[in-house]
């Protein structure tokens, strides 16, 4: 096991860090010091010289440091699901991707659309003492689509935001219903953009890979019907909406112009959906069976557009773990899903490698960006909050292995790629909850 | 590899479709095939290549004529032949089909013979399994002797498959037969056109090589040869069409329709038949231009043919599989 929780020292010094922080656009060599929990100094004006004698120091050897990332899409399974992934795997898996924030769907057993799960998820990730874990609030009960859940209450005891999770809220009342009452409370109600119908008993994005292998195709056009209904209707409520992992150009473009007409909606993406296409499913690969599905060359394209122009705030893991006996089925009958969180960051990263943005913007939308949009004390590196951030060797290669990994279920879209970029430590309020050993 | 592998004159251990596949490759299938036709008109003893071989002809979904053929091919060759409907057992029971594959794979069978509801189910299936694995038919994705047989009758009938021009019509979208011949015919340097409905015309086929037709009477103008398709209703959960009525009118296969092909074009259908829907009884009963029972007894002779490469003393070929 790489990872290993030590008692906070009094103080803990990083030193010679190249010090990245999107927030305040710092960029520089230095230094950074905890005290307790929270951050007490950060700048270039802290070496090993200058940082007080009681602290433990830490070489980053020119390494980087920067706010431990904040994911916004993650599936937990527990309660209900422990022979997929447990809190405390999870966490594992997490804290070895540089997640130092996580925001979990409700899409557990039972559901979280009750405030005593909120409160027992809350309860567990705390004496794990690993990742920080929020949880979204069911918008309806259930999960049924039918009815709302009890959304004020369930943010008062820590919901931060509000999902029916991998459903798409179908009925167009309901979904009506629902921004306008979140509007409330000032909630953001997250819509897994598909309208159901056109995506039932869909295996894979519909084109020619569909076609050669038989499979039954869901069309891109499933996405952004939803998110232009959902966007008429935040228009119509002045609610808040956000679009979880837009995959489709269309999607993209539709969001692009509610912002400039300045509807208040955001969105999100997931690294499979800028870093691979439909061609990944290749013979039948279960592990490329995600929802929304894999899409096309021209989408991919689209979406790192949508990274680079600002359009997509925020890239989640869309975290899904699966067990083995619900990916090694044929195809169709296959769970949909993939896991994400130890793959994140290296993924996430080659945006910058391949020089499609700069690593301070690749950062920003895994740190301060998703940390805004839900308001969550998090993603800087600034002095007196939370002491969450990560050491990462930005050019070490390695290549994703299925075993490698801490996650309890293995279905990584991304098994046999090279990629660039390790956590070497991360730290929870001030603590080093992993340690890259290797 | 060993050396008799290296002799071996097909270079896949399984046959799990056609794409992929060469022309040499499938010159080779349907010659060997040429050869069990007239073998299967004689009577008196039989030789018997696949003497002490086992065969497992294993069926998730109901199957008669294909089960048959393989069964028939399988016994003729002097194998045994062993046929296990899973559908209605061990799935209920909550077994997977890897679960069923490592089961029958301890009881060392040199080939199986798989039909699966879920396309690519055949191919994770081999993946399990030392022995040879032939496609029974997968879901919608391929059903390799299907085409196999269908080319083996229009060679034997027209004399060749190059520079053809062949309409499959009806539901492509559900078709494994379609997606196989598509392959075949291209590879063979025919011309396919398909001929449907846009609802049953799936996404971006014409990347395939094909020409996509929706009025009958512009498809099968001048072609040589006519496939109708079974309308596969029970893989059918939307609005694919208002009524068999209105398929029939614009679809079905009549003669006022049929004079707009070639006058000696062929008509081929991989039955079973839904007589009045796809096709005009009459039709399909003109012996002069239906080929239908022609084509059941042409899967015959490509299917003990796909066995004896496939399970016979040369076919244990490690060579990649397809």
């Amino acid at each position: 096991m790489t990872f290993h929780i030590d008692k906070a020292p009094r103080r803990l010094a990083f030193v010679n860090a190249r010090l990245l922080d999107p927030a305040s656009g710092l960029d520089a060599v230095g230094g950074l010091l905890i005290a307790g929990e929270s951050i007490a100094d950060v700048g270039d004006h802290l070496t090993a010289a200058s940082v007080p004698p009681d602290a433990m120091v830490i070489d980053a050897e020119g390494h980087c440091l920067c706010p431990g990332l904040v994911d916004i899409r993650v599936q937990l399974r527990e309660p209900g699901e422990e022979h997929k992934a447990t809190l405390a795997s999870t966490g594992e898996a997490a804290t070895a991707g540089g997640v130092t924030s996580m925001v979990c769907l409700p899409n557990t057993n039972p559901v979280i659309d009750d405030m005593s799960v909120v409160e027992f998820v809350a309860r567990r990730a705390r004496l794990l003492g690993l990742t920080k874990v929020y949880t979204y609030g069911a918008v309806t009960k259930g999960l049924a689509g039918e009815t709302l859940a009890e959304m004020g209450l369930l943010s008062e005891v820590g919901a931060v935001a509000f999902t029916d999770g991998v459903h798409a809220i179908g009925n167009a009342q309901v979904m009506r219903q629902a921004l306008n009452y979140a509007r409330s409370f000032d909630l953001i109600i997250a819509q897994h953009p598909e309208e159901p119908s056109l995506a039932e008993d869909g295996d894979m994005n519909a084109g020619e890979v569909a076609t050669r292998l038989g499979l039954s195709g869901i069309p891109r056009q499933a996405e952004v019907i939803m998110v232009e209904r959902d966007l008429r209707l935040a228009e119509l409520t002045d609610g808040r909406i956000h679009f979880a992992h837009l995959s489709t150009r269309a999607a993209v473009e539709a969001v692009r112009a509610a912002k400039a007409r300045g509807i208040r909606a955001t969105c999100d993406t997931a690294p499979p959906y800028f870093a691979l296409n439909e061609n990944a499913v290749g013979d039948y690969r279960t592990f490329a069976k995600l929802s929304p599905p894999l899409r096309a060359e021209e989408d991919r394209l689209a979406v790192i557009d949508g990274l680079a122009d600002g359009t997509i705030d925020a890239i989640a893991s869309d975290h899904a773990p699966q067990s083995e006996d619900a990916k090694r089925l044929p195809f169709g009958q296959a769970a949909f899903g993939g896991i994400g969180l130890e793959t994140l960051l290296a993924v996430s990263l080659e945006l910058y490698h391949n020089g499609r943005l700069p690593l301070l913007d690749v950062l920003r939308l895994l740190t301060c960006k998703p940390a805004d949009l839900l308001g969550l004390p998090a993603g800087r590196l600034a002095r007196g909050l939370p002491a969450d951030l990560i050491l990462f060797d930005l050019e070490r290669p390695w290549r994703v292995r299925e075993y490698e990994l801490h996650s309890k279920s293995k279905n990584t879209p991304f098994d046999y790629r090279p990629v660039q970029g390790r956590v070497l430590l991360t730290v929870v309020d001030g603590r080093r909850v992993y340690a890259y050993d290797r | 590899m060993t050396d008799g592998d290296s002799l071996s004159p097909f270079p896949h251990r399984h046959l799990l479709g056609i794409e992929g596949l060469t022309p040499p490759e499938i010159t080779l299938l349907l010659d060997r095939s040429e050869r069990f036709v007239e073998r299967n008109r004689q009577v008196g003893e039989k030789p018997a290549e696949l003497r002490g071989r086992t065969i497992i002809c294993l069926f998730f979904e109901a199957s008669t004529r294909t089960r048959t053929s393989f069964e028939l091919a399988g016994k003729r060759l002097g194998a045994d032949v062993i046929t296990m409907s899973v559908s209605a057992s061990s799935v209920r029971k909550g077994e997977t089909v890897l679960d069923t594959a490592m089961t029958l794979n301890a009881m060392h069978p040199d080939a199986l013979v798989v039909r699966h509801p879920e396309s690519g189910a055949v191919k994770l299936l081999s993946e399990k399994v030392t022995c040879a694995v032939i496609n029974g038919g997968d879901g919608s994705h391929e059903h390799p002797t299907q085409a196999l047989l269908d080319a083996l009758t229009i060679r034997r009938r027209v004399g060749r498959l190059e520079n053809l021009d062949v309409a499959i019509c009806g539901d492509i979208q559900h078709s494994r037969v379609a997606r196989s011949n598509i392959h075949l015919l291209s590879i063979m340097g025919a011309r396919v056109r398909l001929v449907a409905p846009r609802t049953l015309i799936p996404a971006e086929v014409e990347r395939l090589g094909v020409g996509v037709y929706h009025d009958m009477h512009e498809g099968l103008a001048g072609c040589d040869i006519i496939m109708m398709l079974r309308l596969q209703t029970e893989r059918m959960n939307a609005n694919f069409f208002p009524s068999k009525r209105e398929y029939f009118h614009f679809y079905g296969l009549d003669y006022e329709k049929l004079s707009r092909a070639n006058p000696e074009a062929l008509i081929m259908h991989p039955g079973p038949m839904n007589r009045g829907v796809e096709i005009d009884s009459v039709v399909a009963d003109d012996f002069s231009r239906s080929v239908i029972y022609e084509q059941v007894e042409m899967g015959v002779a490509v299917r003990m043919a796909c066995l004896e490469l496939m399970a016979g003393s040369g076919a244990q070929a490690a060579g990649r599989n397809i």
